[in-house]
């Protein structure tokens, strides 16, 4: 049993006995456990078991009596979640910056009435011990109620994080400070000047306060991408249903909806075009700059932008189906995951803060028993700053953040990387293999040459090969029916119409025997063909397919049909040859068809007339040349030698990506998530392979700079703290400089993340 | 040395090792058992209950509620699912999970300082 429980908004409700009618229908379906229908929130309250009865189940049941319940999309929900954690994060930052602007304010008055050398210029009352006990317990407890807040029950738990060392340095400060205020004569009978500390304890407050508000400020800039994506979907969509065009909202558009779209408009959910064609600009789902033509039968993606056409298209997907629902789900589940490189800061943070309050009380102990005198002074004084010094903040933000950084900037360039560990391996990738077909290549072939023979036209030659083509099935007949289309081309019928398996087809167009195919047809018809062999051979060193037309015993002329490279091939193999990557090709295509592509895009090394099942093969041969030692069935050591990784399809070669290291799949139609891959590029374009791998690197750079400073700082400034430099250099370290320290700390290691949004990939 | 300092020696020892006994030795909670795929969990100071016991293979719903004004605690992760959760104070948010591996599997604050546990079990030693 799955029970749920769920609420679920229902649509046309007007009186007392419609909430009867709904709950009796309700309670008839199977699985339904109870139901609750109120007629003031229009909600239905159903608890059911997901196992015997579902929700589509129970939104039929209602309509079957005539009203109508609302499908809450999920990715409408994640716009209300996010608007939520908005409203609730600019009312705490208010809250914040209130807390920082009073707490300082208190601070910096009882500092100048007691901090020495500036005191003598202060008003004789901010001198008075009592007055600065005033002004520093509001600070002490309201501005700093949310360190007891979060002390006190971590406590009860037996954990203790930042709060708690704020909460205890602050707390023996302000604790001492008032008790000399409150009775003086006890430290002057042991030989201590009764001088309250109230400006260490306020100021402390109000720069930790200071702190935490710039990094909340700048920690909003870490998951802008997200907020950016989930911001793209469209609100309504205009349906049109009989002959009529509603807005209704997008949650409720259904898969085969007919949905029109004018120019400028946003396409609501994924679809296909019914009708008409436009000009749409797909930058912001997929990364793709150039706005793509689309007609009719093209694939449309939600949250896109309609540019010049007003088109009608049919839903494909929707609500959590959809390719933005998919990124952005995608991009969540990254920035959730955690980078192998994170380990050892998380054992480290974990143990960190009951580490710094052992120093502390090995700083007391130390001060008070070998310092020199008021030891008591000093052993609390360097308490407080070791307390207040130490920043686990950094240690835990210097991954995450750099993370979430990364992994949005790869969503905006169209790369989606599937988690934190992907993102950190890629930059140790030093082989790149390109599958061929549909990944080099567009994967359509096209028609690039037609060559007539002996008086017969162009167009001519066109029109009788399309003819004959149009009853066969292969992909080379597709290619050039396609053109015959493109170029408006009138097709007669064929009669006694032939495929010759491995050779070609034939028929008869107009009483005339017609035969389109390779070489061997040719042969097998004896039709001379010896002209044109050296024209044929030229075409197919460029990698293209000759395929000839005879007419009535003659060549005519003939076709070359080609795969057409990607635009950004080439430039995609320059950069990664420039990063001093090996780019290797594998292809099921024949040797010289294979060589021909790989010459025109750049690629040096070459597999061909590989069979499917034998590309996971190869690949793992070339792991295994990277890192000799491994043999067969043993998995590669992760620290040990670079990475190979495999850019593929993602369809025909799964097993292929999922051998190598790294997996990387282009984008096909709508779906986002494909399994085998580890990086995604929606964009199709070969250029954001090596952008990929600079992504990575420039992460993994920031991650390390990031864990450098929050280790080093913490590693260096704590002894500081503890007075090491005091016998050497009669150097110690105010608790007010260490709290100005510990709020630097983590902003700057925010900051350092945020910056990776200025470089270029 | 003077009584006085023997005195704050033998309290600051005391303070390490009550210390190190109070954080670093705490025994594990006994894990909550899930018998009704679905358990609520209060976010103060922690994560309560702290270790929680699933059955493999299906879903569970984590309802987390946060009570707790700490910005650590803010965000909820859970590393193995690919879960990073934004915690609004004093409203539920709801975390399907549906592990499909026994074993340990952690959850933490968006710092790494408050820590709980999920145990996945088979569904047949899971009690309930």
């Amino acid at each position: 049993m799955n029970e749920v429980k769920k609420t679920l908004p229902i649509k046309g409700m007007h009186c007392a006995s419609c909430v009867r009618t709904i709950e009796r229908s309700l309670i008839k379906i199977k699985g339904i456990r109870n139901a609750v229908v109120n007629l003031a929130t229009e909600k239905a309250t159903v608890t059911y078991d997901s196992d015997i009865c579902s929700e589509d189940q129970i939104a039929s049941a209602v309509s079957n009596v005539g009203y109508k319940v609302i499908i809450e999309d999920e990715s409408a929900d994640a716009q209300a979640m996010a608007d939520k954690e908005k409203i609730e994060k600019a009312k705490e930052l208010k809250d914040l910056k209130n807390k920082v602007l009073v707490s300082l304010f208190l601070g910096l008055l009882v500092l100048w009435g007691s901090f020495p050398g500036l005191m003598n210029t202060a008003p004789a009352f901010l001198q008075n011990f009592f007055v600065q006990l005033l002004l520093a317990t509001p600070v002490q407890f309201w501005a700093g109620s949310m360190f007891y807040k979060a002390t006190i029950p971590a406590l009860k738990h037996r954990t203790a994080n930042m709060d708690t060392l704020v909460a205890l340095g602050t707390t023996v400060a302000y604790a001492y400070s008032a008790f000399v205020t409150i009775f003086p004569q006890i430290p002057k009978s042991i030989g201590i000047e009764p001088v309250p500390y109230f400006d260490v304890a306020t100021i402390i407050i109000g720069l930790i306060l200071l702190g935490r508000y710039l990094e909340a400020k700048a920690k909003a800039g870490t998951s802008e991408a997200i907020k950016k994506l989930i911001g793209l979907q469209a609100k309504t969509a205009r349906v049109v249903k009989n002959n009529k065009e509603v807005d209704i909202p997008v949650g409720e558009v259904q898969i085969g909806d007919i949905i029109r779209v004018r120019p400028g408009e946003k396409i609501p959910v994924d679809g296909v075009i019914a009708e008409g064609e436009s000009s749409i600009d797909e930058s912001m789902v997929t990364g793709e700059s150039i706005p793509v033509d689309k007609i009719k039968g093209d694939t449309v993606i939600g949250a896109t932008m309609n540019k010049s056409g007003t088109f009608m298209f049919k839903a494909s997907k929707v609500g959590q189906d959809t390719m933005l629902a998919q990124i952005i789900k995608l991009v969540e589940e990254a920035q959730g995951s955690k980078a192998p490189i994170q380990r050892i800061a998380d054992i480290i943070s974990s143990y960190f803060v009951p580490i710094v309050i052992m120093l502390a009380f090995i700083t007391f102990g130390m001060w008070y028993v070998l310092g020199p005198q008021p030891a008591f002074l000093f052993a609390m004084l360097n308490t407080v700053a070791v307390l207040i010094i130490a920043c686990p903040c950094a240690m835990g933000l210097a991954t995450p953040t750099a993370i979430m950084v990364g992994t949005g900037i790869g969503a905006e360039h169209g790369i989606l990387i599937r988690d934190a560990e992907s993102l950190e391996t890629a930059h140790k990738i030093n082989t790149v293999i390109f599958d061929k077909t549909g990944t080099l290549t567009n994967g359509k072939p096209e028609v690039t040459d037609i060559v007539p023979l002996n008086n017969t036209r162009k167009d001519e030659i066109l029109r009788l090969a399309a003819s004959i083509e149009k009853g066969s099935e292969h992909s080379l007949a597709e290619a050039i029916i396609k053109k015959s289309e493109q170029e408006k081309v009138k097709l007669d019928s064929t009669t006694k119409f032939k495929a010759v398996a491995g050779h070609g087809v034939e028929g008869v167009i107009n009483n005339k025997k017609i035969v389109f195919g390779n070489k061997k047809l040719m042969e097998k018809e004896e039709i001379n063909f010896s002209s044109t062999v050296q024209t044929a051979e030229l075409l197919e060193k460029e990698g293209k397919t000759v395929m000839m037309l005879g007419v009535d015993g003659k060549l005519a002329g003939f076709i070359a049909v080609a795969d057409t490279i990607k635009e950004s091939a080439k430039d995609g193999i320059k950069a990664l040859e420039k990063k001093g990557i090996e780019v290797i090709m594998i292809t099921g295509d024949n040797q010289r068809t294979a060589q021909a592509i790989a010459k025109q895009v750049g690629i040096k090394k070459v597999f061909a007339e590989v069979l499917p099942q034998e590309k996971e093969k190869i690949l793992k041969s070339i792991r295994q040349a990277q890192d000799p030692e491994l043999t067969e069935g043993q998995v590669q050591n992760d620290n040990l030698g670079g990475k190979v990784a495999m850019v593929g399809d993602g369809i025909n070669d799964a097993p292929a990506l999922a051998a190598s290291d790294i997996g990387i799949a282009m984008g096909t139609g709508t779906d986002v998530a494909i399994e085998a891959a580890d990086i995604t590029l929606l964009n199709k374009d070969l250029r954001s392979v090596a952008s990929a791998i600079e992504l990575s690197k420039k992460t993994m750079r920031t991650i390390k700079l990031n864990l450098f400073w929050a280790f080093g700082y913490n590693i260096i400034l704590i002894p500081v703290a503890m007075g090491i430099l005091y016998p050497f250099f009669n150097i110690l370290l105010n608790p007010i400089f260490a709290s100005v320290a510990m709020a630097t700390s983590s902003i700057s290691v925010v900051m350092n993340s945020l910056l990776l949004k200025k470089t270029k990939i | 040395m003077t009584v006085d300092k023997i005195i704050v020696a033998l309290l600051s020892i005391g303070g390490i090792i009550f210390t190190y006994w109070f954080f670093l030795m705490k025994k594990e909670d006994k894990a909550f058992t899930v018998n009704k795929n679905s358990v609520d969990i209060t976010v103060k100071g922690g994560y309560s209950p702290e270790t929680i016991s699933i059955p493999k293979g299906k879903t569970t719903t984590f309802h987390f509620i946060r009570r707790d004004s700490s910005s650590c605690l803010e965000e909820v992760i859970i590393p193995d699912f690919k879960i990073r959760k934004y915690l609004p104070m004093d409203k539920e948010v709801s975390i399907p999970i549906t592990p499909q591996k026994e074993g340990k599997y952690e959850i933490s604050c968006g710092m790494n300082m408050f820590h709980g546990k999920i145990i996945v079990k088979d569904p047949e030693q899971v009690e309930g």
